[in-house]
């Protein structure tokens, strides 16, 4: 940090501050506050920043056009089994090309990293031929098993890779002078050093998971299949036009309780992102 | 630090066939086995298929699935959209990095000053990272309507605003925008750390060479987070090249082609005019791009990245 700033220095940066947050703070406000509003409110002039009246059937209106209730559980365990999924996948593997020397591990590390390379959207097509053949379209397996295993379960290794190999070996020396499996010192000595660099790898995955929208639309068909993000978009009217109002009190159930999680963990999603491995 | 190497084991009884090396071995390849396999299976296989799929002419709602060598490629290069399409997603990717770069670094700096408060402005800019993308993508097509909220503020002004989404020239920067609001604070927090992994002294050396901020910036800052920019621009640019949610939602490709990028057009080709085919050929081109970007940029770290730990 530098030393002091003047105090006609700090007012102008609080100023830009001030200015510079609202692009990012305006449009989740306007959300939860449209999606409260009157339908004949939404698009008043002059805008109104604070709600005057409130309608709030707009609310049961999104749990009775579609199965919301459904669409959001779905979302839920998806983005669960998908992280959790990750963590068992990428963990080991991460460990392994950090610690472990075997025969053509350099060259099965080339082979993963090439997954960075590719993300699933150059391979959506034949990925769903071979969901196709083994009777996968309209269930959910290919939203859980493409990431596990695609692009960001790759990312994943690397991050956790990355932390090994800065972690000192010291303590693993001793376990295995003691005669311990890799396993065991894998599961019960670096493992749980490893917290601040599994936990950034969980909510990478949580939110790509969360956000995932290609693959949602490409395979899945019927509503009570949905996840969140597609279903958002399926309020429309008779010409396809969007239902505004209940889009918005749909995107205010979908964003706001994420956005709660993080203020009251800031510290943690913020800093765990920051200090583990994607330094380089 | 007593350490005894594995090496200097009582003598072989009767050659044990677990030795030491080979449970090592044996413990690597099973750590490793679900993701390579996973990735073998799920990644490289379609990385191959996609290329096999491309010589063929393969039209699912007419069942036919003939090989037609490189027909595809040929009717890739002489397609009349293969330009707009190349051109929207250079426009998409430039804009968005230029822009996603710039401010994620004068966020960073601004997040790194010593004053009263700045975790909630830290906290602030990197929430929209948190919101469903879907969600925050809807709110800003709302915002960007021609009665909606941004013309509704700029009118309070006297200001006419344009049909953000629907005209040719304010479509892809509203999306660009929208992007860059949206994971900007990703950027941020990268960039901050490592704004705070610059040794102090530096700065304090430069002060009394009597450096200018801006020169000490110029001189010492930038050169010293080389590596990050570096990182951050390959994320962001691999990650620009995905983006296909925003489009979807915002402007499906329109107004015209003006906003169509490689992958919404690999996916309506694919799976709106189920010409599979011609799909993986695009697929192709897509995967080029990206393996060719990440190449250039790994040989650039070699070259302008200044320190490197």
């Amino acid at each position: 940090m530098r030393t002091d700033l003047s105090p006609r220095i700090k007012l102008a940066l609080y100023g830009l501050l001030c200015t510079l947050a609202i692009p990012f703070v305006f449009p989740t406000w306007w959300m939860v506050t449209s999606s409260v509003k009157p339908i004949s409110q939404i698009f008043a002039f002059p805008p109104e920043i604070i709600p005057s009246s409130f309608d709030w059937s707009t609310y049961a209106d999104v749990f009775r056009l579609q199965p919301f209730a459904q669409q959001y559980w779905n979302s839920c365990y998806i983005a669960a089994i998908v992280t959790i999924g990750t963590m068992a996948v990428s963990s080991p593997a991460g460990y392994a090309f950090a610690r472990i020397k075997f025969p053509g591990a350099n060259l099965l590390f080339m082979v993963v990293l090439l997954g960075l390379l590719i993300p699933s959207e150059v391979t959506i097509v034949p990925l769903f031929q071979i969901f196709l053949k083994w009777g996968m379209i309209n269930t959910h397996w290919p939203l859980i098993l493409i990431p596990i295993f695609g692009a960001p379960s790759v990312f994943a290794t690397f991050v956790m890779r990355q932390f090994f190999i800065a972690l000192p070996v010291e303590l693993e020396e001793a376990a295995r002078v003691d005669g311990l499996s890799r396993f065991k010192i894998f599961w019960t000595i670096a493992l749980p050093l490893a917290k601040p660099a599994l936990a950034a790898v969980a909510i990478f995955t949580f939110l790509h998971s969360w956000n995932l929208y290609l693959e949602p639309i490409v395979f899945l068909t019927s509503p009570e299949k949905f996840t969140l993000p597609q279903a958002l978009t399926q309020y429309v009217d008779v010409y396809q036009g969007p239902m505004w109002n209940i889009q918005l009190a749909a995107a205010t159930l979908t964003a706001l309780p994420v956005l709660i999680v993080f203020i009251f963990a800031q510290r943690q999603f913020i800093e765990g992102l920051a200090h583990t491995g994607l330094k380089g | 630090m007593p350490l005894a190497t594995p090496t200097n084991e009582p003598a072989p009884r009767k050659r044990a066939f677990w030795t030491m090396a080979r449970r090592e071995g044996l413990a690597g390849y099973l750590f490793v086995a679900p993701q390579a396999a996973g990735t073998i299976t799920f990644v490289l296989v379609p990385l191959g298929l996609v290329f096999w799929y491309s010589l063929h002419e393969w039209n699912v709602l007419a069942g036919t699935f003939k090989f037609v060598n490189d027909a595809n490629y040929r009717k890739l290069l002489a397609d009349p959209a293969l330009p707009e399409v190349l051109g929207a997603t250079a426009i998409f990717s430039a804009g968005l990095v230029i822009f996603n770069l710039s401010l994620a670094l004068l966020l960073a700096v601004l997040v790194n000053q010593k004053l009263k408060g700045i975790v909630v402005f830290r906290t602030l800019f990197f929430s929209p990272v948190v919101v469903s993308l879907v969600a925050w993508t809807i709110v800003w097509g709302f915002l960007l309507q021609a009665n909606g909220g941004i013309n509704g503020i700029l009118g309070v002004f006297g200001i006419a605003g344009p049909n953000w989404l629907r005209t040719p020239a304010t479509a892809m920067a509203s999306v660009i925008v929208v992007q860059v609001f949206k994971n900007v604070g990703l950027n941020m927090v990268l960039f901050l750390a490592a704004l705070q992994g610059v040794p102090r002294e530096l700065y304090e050396a430069a002060r009394v060479d009597g450096a200018s901020r801006f020169k000490q910036f110029r001189r010492i800052t930038l050169p010293l987070i080389s590596p990050t920019i570096l990182l951050t621009m390959i994320i962001t640019i691999v990650g620009s090249l995905q983006v296909f949610a925003q489009i979807a939602v915002l402007t499906q490709g329109g107004p015209g082609m003006s906003t169509t990028v490689l992958v919404y057009y690999l996916y309506q080709q694919a799976f709106q005019f189920h010409r599979f085919g011609y799909g993986a050929t695009i697929s192709i081109l897509l995967f080029l791009i990206v393996a060719v970007l990440t190449f250039a940029q790994w040989q650039m770290r070699r070259r302008i990245v200044f320190y490197e730990n």
